[in-house]
């Protein structure tokens, strides 16, 4: 066993730090508060290789690790978590998938273009009534011809607003439950669709979560991703991978709590001293550390497992049920460290504190994820 | 032997630097018993030789040349080189200037010796002269030995005190063979305005991120004329296009050390302090009471820079 | 063309300085980058070879993990690098550093047309061997440049002097030394990253390049280091305005005699 990185996993360690702290970080403030979708960074980030991490070089990713892919989407959360999911649903819901199961000429269009930051993707799942239980889908794919039609509404859709194309999961026979489900890759321009509703949310604020809507969206009939009845192991497979890029999402944001109320613990004087002489301080941040360092274990290793072509949905599951509540504490205590400061906007602990909340509940709740290592546990 | 000063000269003007390596170097002569010489280059100078003397130097030499009149490092060097190998001087001082930067190590590569850049102090115990250089931008200081026969070093400015005092104050030509430079200047570009330079001044009034924009620095402005003060930023104010890198204070930017530092709207990270923390007296203004600025300054004015800073130019303007 | 980038790894510039028991400065868990000054070194050399074509070679003294330093550089686009590792150079001085470039870039790495490097190291901030290299290759040099130009064989550099700027020109071969605002310097991207695993990266020992260790030994030596004494927080002003800046004034003429 090894606990070292490679040369690769340090220069995209340097690299990717370098950039959050340059790029990313003096704009955070600003795209949480205004609602801003990065458009600037997320530019940067497809020139670099970032929003197609593992996907191979000759559909214009980086061909690098998860391992990799990790340690970047950490790195970006660390200093915005919003341009973090941002990042992750287009590697992770987007790319992932059409590489998964693409055809060559989907991988060429498609994939290409979104690996390479041309393009923006989404993966439109979640339904008003299927959230959780991703089998009882309404939205509708019909074929006509040589055109499937699309109808339905999908919600919670991050990258929503700005994505080019929707990897979607949609019914194509609902007497079969979740073996009538179907994944297609959808052409955003297409007319018959447009974005709905935009959510006003609590946290991640920069990135955009909308409805879409398709009302007879007619897309050609080869943009069929995989076979026809075979859509919900496509919505498993990629959300499997997913849990890597919210778990490294969290690590970043509880990482940003720990190190910013480790340092005002060290400035800040109360009863004569810094308030990191306390021991009642001390237990905190050495907890947070510990699970931080737990969780990111947990993480990696997901991560080594998909590189490997091993099965890593127990520990996917394991690794972003961890690393969720471990940032979601992380923040609550931070903002406790730094007291009245910390509730108000002048520190950014509030804002990690927001933007923690939603990693137990997207890409699968944490209970979802207890449910997914149960049933590994049990079997 | 000797301790040898390289005159710094600029247009005919000699820098403060000089008079502060000078002095400096008159304390440590009388400390280790040797004399005091100063080599000052250029066309048109040998004038100069005279301020050279009330710092108590035994002998100024003088390269009077016209090839020399703009300073260039590889044909300033040869003439260093050719004096130091006739002189075999225990040791060169010159500034830690823009000039002095270059000029001293290529000549330490000329003459083959070892060179302490940047010293804070230097004394001679022991029969050995020990050099104090701030290393990792101020955060630790390293104490360094020079093997001799020659050891070189370049001085901080601001830091070392200038003090007159009686020498012989010869005065002697030095005629080297001259090397033409590989290099031409075609064209300088001075700061315009009558403020001090950076680096030299003692007093400086410099603003960061919590001016605003750009146009807070105005205000800055307003201090510094009052306060016959040069103008310095913090790096954010750089990094958001407010101010020229040439303002920067800092680990990336200058290393200052003025009488009196006056930061309004800094927040005190531990970059900027890297550059001004060995300033004799800080005075920090800023909105916010945790700002780190007033873990360091002397005078911490916790208040509204736009308040302040008017309220402060109108008094400064009251006394003068 | 042949282009050359002289490199150092220091410290992070967040790291922590702490003195070890050997009163040395320990490199204990720091984290270690390439020198900022030089990387806009690095991203001169790729931009002038981006625009005149030709080579980027980037060279180093150091030891082993100087590599990741040299493979960084790759990643950001430089051809191949050069590191000289030796244990006759652990804390060499700028003279020592200075006499193994220059050994390398007159024999083994001779017919360069230009050399960029950082105007100093974030580290111990000597800022020597641009200057002293120039002068053992006998090169024309432009120290702390924030411009730079290259046409017709000839160099147009701006340089930071006190007080204002002065433009050069400068017969090639020369020596060129960077300052903050040459360049932006850009980041390796992903594909870099991965292309740099294969470019190659040579490792000389002095002894490849005909050096012994009496050449190379250091002439100034660290004796100690110390923590410089910490700055105490004075006095809080605190009031109607009109009253602080009396008192700010006052104490600034009587107590701290500045004005």
């Amino acid at each position: 066993m090894e606990f070292v990185y490679s040369d690769e996993e340090r220069m995209m360690l340097q690299m990717s730090k370098g950039f959050a702290e340059k790029e990313v970080k003096p704009i955070a403030k600003e795209v949480d508060k205004e609602h801003k979708y990065p458009a600037e960074n997320v530019k940067k980030m497809g020139e670099l290789g970032l929003m197609g991490v593992s996907v191979p070089v000759e559909y214009e990713g980086s061909g690098m690790s998860n391992i990799c892919y990790a340690i970047a989407i950490e790195e970006i959360s660390r200093q915005c978590a919003s341009t973090g999911v941002i990042m992750s649903v287009n590697n992770s819901l987007a790319c992932d998938p059409v590489k998964i199961f693409g055809t060559e000429e989907q991988k060429l269009k498609y994939l290409a273009d979104m690996a390479s930051g041309r393009k923006l993707g989404c993966l439109g799942l979640t339904e008003p009534n299927a959230g959780s239980d991703a089998a009882n889908l309404q939205t509708t794919a019909v074929l006509d011809g040589d055109e499937w039609v699309i109808n339905g509404r999908k919600i919670f859709i991050t990258n929503g607003n700005e994505a080019d194309y929707c990897v979607l999961i949609a019914a194509t026979d609902k007497s079969q439950g979740h073996r009538g489900i179907s994944a297609f890759i959808v052409d955003l321009d297409n007319p018959g669709f447009s974005v709905g509703t935009l959510e006003d949310k609590l946290g991640i604020r920069g990135s955009s979560t909308a409805e879409l809507v398709f009302e007879d969206c007619r897309i050609p009939k080869e943009n069929l991703l995989g076979e026809v009845g075979k859509g919900f192991k496509v919505a498993l497979t990629t959300l499997d991978g997913g849990r890597i890029g919210i778990a490294s999402q969290a690590l970043g944001i509880a990482r940003a709590a720990i190190e910013d109320a480790t340092a005002y613990a060290k400035e800040r004087v109360q009863f004569g001293k810094p308030i990191a002489k306390l021991q009642a301080i001390q237990w905190m941040l050495a907890d947070l550390s510990t699970h931080y360092e737990a969780a990111r274990l947990l993480t990696h290793r997901a991560a080594y497992l998909k590189d490997q072509g091993q099965p890593f949905g127990k520990e996917a599951a394991m690794a972003k049920l961890m690393a969720a509540e471990t940032a979601m504490k992380a923040a609550t205590q931070g903002i406790q460290i730094l007291g009245g400061y910390g509730y108000t906007t002048d520190y950014p602990l509030e804002r990690y504190f927001r933007d923690a909340k939603i990693t137990e509940i997207y890409e699968g709740t944490s209970e979802v994820m207890r449910l997914v290592i149960a049933t590994n546990v049990l079997k | 032997m000797s301790i040898v000063v390289c005159a710094e000269q600029r247009d005919g003007s000699l820098r403060k630097i000089t008079f502060e390596a000078l002095s400096e170097g008159k304390r440590l002569a009388e400390a280790s018993g040797e004399t005091l010489k100063a080599l000052l280059i250029g066309s048109g100078i040998a004038g100069l030789a005279d301020e050279l003397k009330k710092y108590g130097v035994d002998e100024v030499a003088v390269v009077d040349n016209e090839a020399l009149a703009a300073y260039a490092a590889d044909s300033y060097a040869a003439v260093l080189g050719a004096y130091i190998a006739q002189e075999n001087p225990a040791l060169v001082l010159f500034g830690h200037s823009a000039v002095g930067k270059e000029l001293a190590p290529r000549t330490a590569a000329k003459v083959d010796c070892g060179l302490v850049s940047d010293c804070i102090a230097i004394s001679f115990a022991d029969g050995d002269y020990l050099f104090s250089h701030p290393v990792y931008a101020g955060k630790a200081i390293g104490k360094y030995k020079v093997a001799g026969p020659v050891r070189m070093a370049t001085l901080r400015p601001n830091v070392f005190a200038v003090a007159e005092s009686e020498g012989a104050g010869a005065v002697v030509d030095f005629a080297p063979e001259i090397t033409a430079s590989k290099v031409t200047i075609t064209g300088a570009e001075m700061a315009s305005g009558d403020r001090p330079e950076l680096t030299e001044a003692d007093i400086i009034c410099s603003g960061g991120r919590g001016l605003g924009g750009p146009e807070g620095f105005a205000l800055i402005e307003g201090l510094a004329d009052a306060l016959g003060a040069a103008v310095g930023s913090s790096r954010a104010a750089v990094d958001a296009g407010w101010r020229e890198h040439a303002a920067q204070v800092g680990q990336t930017g200058k290393v200052v050390s003025p009488n009196l530092y006056v930061a309004s709207g800094i927040s005190g990270a531990i970059q900027h302090l890297a550059g001004m923390g060995s300033s004799k007296y800080i005075v920090g203004i800023n909105k916010d009471g945790e700002a780190n600025i007033f873990n360091v300054a002397d005078y911490g004015v916790e208040g509204d820079l736009n308040k302040v800073i008017p309220a402060l130019i109108e008094k400064l303007k009251e006394l003068q | 063309m042949k282009i050359v980038a002289c490199i150092k790894q220091t410290f992070d510039t967040e790291a922590k300085i702490v003195i070890g028991g050997d009163g040395q400065i320990s490199d204990e868990g720091v984290n270690l980058i390439v020198n900022p000054y030089d990387e806009f070194a690095v991203e001169e050399a790729i931009r002038t070879k981006e625009k005149d074509g030709g080579e980027v070679v980037v060279v180093t003294v150091g030891g082993d993990k100087a590599q990741e330093a040299l493979r960084y550089c790759l990643a950001m686009g430089a051809d191949r690098a050069v590191l000289i590792n030796d244990p006759a150079l652990v804390g060499a001085d700028s003279g020592a550093v200075s006499v193994a470039l220059a050994k390398l870039l007159s024999e083994k790495e001779a017919g360069f047309d230009i050399i960029f490097a950082g105007k100093e190291a974030v580290d111990y901030g000597a800022a020597q061997v641009p200057s002293r290299l120039a002068e053992k290759l006998d090169l024309a040099q432009a120290n702390v440049v924030t411009a730079f130009e290259l046409s017709d064989g000839k160099a147009t550099a701006t340089r930071e002097i006190d007080g204002g700027s002065e433009t050069l020109e400068l017969a090639l071969p020369a020596l060129i030394s960077a300052q903050k605002g040459l360049n932006e310097v850009r980041y390796p991207s992903l594909p870099g990253i991965m292309k740099a695993k294969r470019k190659p990266l040579e490792v000389l020992a002095l002894a490849d390049l005909g050096l012994s260790a009496d050449d190379v030994a250091s002439k100034i030596e660290l004796v100690s280091a110390e923590l410089p004494p910490a700055r105490k927080a004075g006095q809080r002003l605190t009031g109607e305005v009109d009253e602080v800046v009396a008192k700010l004034v006052q104490l600034l003429q009587e107590e701290a005699k500045v004005i």
